[in-house]
């Protein structure tokens, strides 16, 4: 009962934890997507408002083709956090498609890499310390004509060769610490011999308890 | 806003230094009465240590950005959190006029 009165407490009366900050790497192009030949006329659906960290999301995992893990690393988030932003991205786009709504890329709590950014016109590289401020000039020569300067080449670029996540055997329970990029069930379990599956996950359904 | 740059001598005259810590002389222009400043970095010499020393210096005199050629390896983490920016020019022939004419543009 007191747990319960806590609980609800806390709920009620106590803040949540603020977000993380996601960092955005390459911010879109344009700042929103606009529907062509309504065929129900009259009906103007509401504007969809993708925010800028779900844009990132959808970037990475289905633009650049990284998984969750990978991308979660690149925005600075946890994985769990990572893939419901991209849920909330599809939920949103798919949305935007069927109700044929008009996109808008904006918000979010984000902000912008503050690695090197280069102009193109005097040929300098300049940093951004200001987290929360967007980059539109060279701070030199104040042409707008700036990159965002990857100062590692991409063979160089390191990879993610860690996780955090558990095998564990479906039949007898082993577990043990999940090599990357080596699927579970390819793993053998050193007491029964049978083959593992990732722990946690819908598959662990078959775990026999 | 003032702007520090590294230079190898102190005139308006001198070139760019390509190195930050070591560097010759800090010019240290005031973009707003046009005034340059000549610092002598007495971290010249140093065996170690050059990098977070010139920081220091040029913070007190409240700067925010930075250009030279180069800057060690300490110095980004530094100057994040002191909110200074680094701008390299990778040209070691342009003098510190040049560079305040294009600041003034």
């Amino acid at each position: 009962m007191f747990i319960i009165f806590v609980l609800n407490y806390c709920s009620y009366y106590m803040s949540p934890r603020p977000l993380r900050l996601r960092k955005i790497s390459n911010p879109p192009p344009v700042s929103g997507f606009k529907p062509y030949g309504n065929k129900k006329s009259g009906t103007i659906p509401d504007s969809i408002f993708l925010h800028y960290e779900e844009y990132e999301s959808l970037r990475l995992c289905d633009y650049e083709m990284l998984n969750h893990h990978q991308a979660s690393v690149i925005m600075d988030v946890s994985r769990p956090t990572l893939t419901r932003i991209y849920a909330k991205a599809r939920q949103k786009i798919a949305q935007a498609l069927v109700q044929g709504s008009q996109i808008i890329i904006e918000g979010g709590k984000v902000y912008f890499d503050s690695e090197w950014f280069t102009c193109k016109s005097c040929g300098c590289y300049f940093n951004n310390p200001e987290k929360d401020a967007e980059i539109k000039n060279c701070p030199l020569c104040r042409s707008s004509d700036i990159l965002n300067f990857d100062h590692k080449p991409l063979d160089q670029e390191e990879t993610i060769t860690y996780c955090q996540d558990v095998c564990i055997c479906p039949d007898c329970g082993h577990e043990q610490q999940h090599q990357f990029g080596r699927p579970c069930r390819e793993e053998i379990c050193s007491e029964c011999g049978k083959n593992m599956i990732r722990k946690g996950t819908p598959h662990s359904g078959k775990i026999n308890k | 806003m003032k702007v520090a740059i590294t230079s190898t001598g102190n005139s308006p005259e001198s070139k760019i230094d390509q190195r930050f810590g070591r560097c010759s002389y800090f010019a240290v222009y005031d973009t707003e009465n046009k005034g340059i400043e000549f610092l002598p970095n007495p971290n010249k010499e140093v065996q170690e240590g050059a990098g977070p020393a010139s920081v220091q210096l040029v913070a007190s005199r409240n700067v925010q950005k930075i250009i030279s050629g180069e800057f060690g390896i300490k110095i980004k983490s530094l100057l994040d959190s002191l909110k200074i920016q680094m701008i390299m020019i990778k040209e070691p022939e342009k003098t510190i006029q040049e560079i305040i004419d294009m600041l003034n543009k």
